[in-house]
């Protein structure tokens, strides 16, 4: 059950990204770099939303390129529009079930269950718009727990959220993760979240996606581009770290 | 406890709670407001005081209402009808020619009802090739006077406004929910579900409001294609009244069955409305991943040949008998095309000058106020342009011969008749930069009529421009007032193709229909692009 990026080629007006790796079942994985650098696109490619202009995606050795979103074997939670603000939390996580909706009464206690699991038992009733952004993505994580598919793509879902909440809900992803047994791949802006969550790294820049690097590694040492990306300022605590280990 | 303050007393404390702002505002506004009821309520007021003998309603008119809510009805459902369908089929398929399909569905808008007619009788008449083909398979020729004939001419006007308006529903739901609809496996049926039927329940009652009011005060379309006893509406009973028997009394009591059922019919469909709660998201064009099986692409590729057709087929025939008629033109022609833009121009002007004014007014109003207001600018529409049209002779009576004012009443009745159009265009853009910008004016000294001037009308000009095109180009094919008071020798451009029309001169009336079609199409195009010009206003 492997994710491999075959060749992968994506061109979008004059921005264009390459990607040829592959990624073993299991993994944790952060993507860095950038603005712009294409993080989100690899995982729109991943995920059916946008098409490669060359190469192929491969799961599990099979070819996935031309599929439809849908049936793909990935769950991906968007920065934001994870919830439909005309149904109310129980309805937008029980689509994960079944996406037309009729449940039966068990797989509606599945639904509850899995909401109380993300600590939103008693918004169940609620429409997204009077949830915080921090409830709105525990109830797509809710989701993504009834989808139960085996990849799971973050594309900065916890952006908006302070640092606190936003150490929370990556612990919350982590125990979704194990519990589903995903592979997870996680766009961020956060060096020190990507040492938090992710085992290795994959470094988008300058066109190109790199192949994966162990995290604490790839800090340790960082090639010119990620340099770049993270100034002196943020070089500092994985100096500190090397030096001091926990 | 005492207030060291005294709060004064009299309708001053009215105005000041109702509207905040200077009297360069509230004079122009206040005036629209007084001269809107006056042309409306008034005139009414004055056709029910006429004195003389009154029939009263009679079971012709009761007849009337019947058929006027029947083929309403029909008309609306068989519009929304197609037009779910359609923009559906436009909203996710992608194909060369959709953006000159969706500008086609702006045409008939502006196109003059009565070449819409003449188009559809070129079709679907007795003599059209629909009539032909039936016959080939030894069917008898379609009958198109009636029934029939009048929801035929109501669905191909008002089809492609329906489509759009539902068109705007689809393009309201962000990209985003398709998306994520995408990302969960959902297919064209929980597409439908989920995002689709919720959006159409917001949009539906209002479009098929719409249509319907249309098609109930719709003049024109059943004067050619309608009339006799089974084919009169509350309007052309109107009409009769006024022209064959001179009953003011039945006339003015005609008009407020109509208003009455207007308002019934509003107030049903905002029941039926419901809010969709779609978050605003970001203006990316939605891909979709849903409809593309081979048979949602088959019905969404015949409804999108069949709507294009339906629309195509008559104007192709305006076009097509027009050509070879532009060499033989009637003489008077180009005296008529004077006269028609004698009325339209003023007609834009007016009513884009009452919609500035009202704005200024309504922009600093309480919404409440404000919102009756502009309700009430609707009754320029609801009530009978005819009934208002003898109101204003009656009362022009005693000072002047009121068949010299023709033109002018003409004018006014339909600068009124377009005020709620120009004003649902122009209120929004007005209110906006009203938020935004008069106070930055204000902070540099701005005011009144230079504020007007340097800051707020550059943002106006592209709705004003459009707004006023819209107007113009309806007045030069409005085929209502006129009919009524123009004397034989003055005509419009409408009124001279129904004149021919009326005396199976089908040739002549062909070339006056295209000399028709494209005054209306480059008047709107010519003031459209006026408002355009600054194209760095965004």
């Amino acid at each position: 059950m492997t994710i491999t990026f075959d060749k992968l080629r994506i061109d979008r007006g004059d921005f264009s990204l390459s990607a040829d790796f592959a990624l073993p079942k299991g993994g944790k994985y952060a993507l860095i770099g950038p603005s712009g650098g294409g993080k989100s696109s690899l995982l729109y490619a991943l995920a059916g939303f946008i098409d490669p202009t060359a190469g192929r995606v491969l799961w599990d050795n099979a070819d996935i390129t031309g599929f439809d979103p849908g049936v793909r074997p990935v769950s991906m939670l968007f920065q934001d529009h994870n919830l439909f603000p005309h149904m109310t939390v129980l309805q937008n996580t029980g689509l994960g079930i079944r996406p037309n909706l009729r449940l039966s009464p068990a797989e509606w206690d599945r639904t509850r269950a899995a909401l109380a699991r993300v600590g939103l038992a008693t918004q169940a009733e609620k429409r997204p718009g009077v949830l915080s952004g921090g409830q709105r993505q525990r109830c797509a994580l809710a989701r993504v727990l009834l989808r139960n598919k085996p990849v799971l793509c973050l594309d900065e879902p916890f952006a908006a959220l302070g640092p606190a909440l936003r150490a929370e809900m990556l612990a919350l992803v982590d125990e979704i993760v194990a519990n589903i047994g995903a592979t997870l791949l996680m766009v961020t802006h956060q060096p020190e979240d990507a040492r938090r969550i992710a085992d290795r790294t994959i470094l988008v820049a300058d066109g190109v996606a790199r192949p994966p690097v162990e995290t604490r590694l790839l800090f340790a040492d960082p090639p010119g581009a990620l340099r770049d990306y993270l100034g002196q300022a943020g070089l500092r605590p994985f100096r500190d770290m090397l030096v001091s280990p926990e | 406890m005492t207030s060291r303050k005294e709060i004064p007393a009299g309708p001053g404390v009215c105005v000041g709670v109702l509207f905040q702002g200077t009297a360069m505002r509230l004079v122009p506004g206040g005036l629209t407001v007084l001269i809107m009821l006056a042309v409306t309520l008034g005139s009414t007021a004055a056709v029910l005081g006429f004195p003389g003998r009154t029939t009263g309603l009679n079971a012709g008119d009761w007849a009337a209402l019947r058929f006027t809510v029947m083929q309403a009805m029909i008309s609306a459902a068989i519009s929304a009808g197609i037009a779910i369908p359609a923009a559906r089929a436009l909203a996710r398929c992608r194909f060369i020619g959709r953006g000159m399909l969706v500008a086609l569905l702006g045409v008939p808008f502006i196109l003059p009802v009565i070449v819409a007619v003449f188009g559809l009788l070129a079709i679907w008449g007795r003599a059209g090739p629909a009539s032909a083909l039936l016959g080939v398979f030894g069917l008898p020729p379609i009958s198109i006077y009636g029934l029939p004939g009048v929801v035929l001419a109501h669905v191909f006007l008002n089809l492609p406004l329906a489509t759009r308006l539902l068109l705007q529903g689809w393009m309201s739901i962000p990209a985003e929910h398709f998306r994520l609809t995408a990302n969960l496996g959902m297919g064209s049926a929980e597409v439908w579900r989920t995002l689709e039927w919720p959006m159409l329940r917001a949009v539906l009652p209002g479009t098929f409001l719409v249509i319907f009011l249309l098609c109930v005060t719709s003049f024109a379309v059943v004067l050619t294609l309608g009339g006799g006893p089974r084919a009169t509406t509350v309007e052309l009973a109107i009409y009769q009244a006024l022209r064959l028997d001179f009953d003011p009394g039945r006339a003015a009591a005609l008009a407020l069955v109509q208003v009455v059922l207007c308002l019934v019919a509003g107030a049903l469909a905002l029941g039926f409305a419901r809010r969709a709660e779609f978050s605003p998201g970001f203006d990316t064009p939605p891909r979709r991943w849903d409809g593309r099986t081979a048979l949602a692409r088959g019905i969404d590729a015949g409804v999108i040949g069949f709507v294009a057709l339906f629309l195509l087929l008559p104007l192709s025939a305006v076009i097509l008998r027009g050509l070879p008629q532009l060499a033989a033109l009637p003489d008077d022609l180009w005296r008529t095309l004077g006269t028609t833009l004698i009325i339209a121009l003023p007609v834009a002007a007016l009513s884009i000058a009452q919609a500035l004014a009202l704005a200024a007014l309504l922009s600093r109003m309480a919404p409440g106020p404000a919102r009756v207001i502009e309700a009430a600018s609707v009754l320029g529409l609801a009530i009978s342009p005819f009934v208002i049209g003898t109101g204003l002779f009656i009362l022009l009576n005693p000072f002047i011969n009121p068949f010299s004012m023709a033109i002018p009443v003409t004018i006014a009745i339909n600068a009124v008749m377009a005020l709620p159009f120009t004003l649902r265009i122009l209120l929004p853009a007005f209110q906006r930069a009203d938020e935004h910008y008069a106070r930055l004016g204000a902070s540099v000294g701005m005011g009144g009529w230079t504020l007007f001037r340097l800051a707020l009308w550059p943002r106006l000009r592209r709705s004003a421009g459009f707004a006023a095109g819209l107007t113009a180009a309806m007045s030069v094919g409005d085929l209502g007032v006129i009919t009524l008071f123009a004397p034989p020798d003055v005509s419009t451009l409408p009124l001279l193709m129904y004149r021919l029309m009326g005396s199976y001169q089908m040739d002549a009336a062909a070339g006056v229909a295209l000399v028709l079609l494209v005054t209306a199409l480059v008047i709107f195009a010519v003031l459209d692009r006026g408002g355009r010009l600054d194209d760095h206003i965004r």
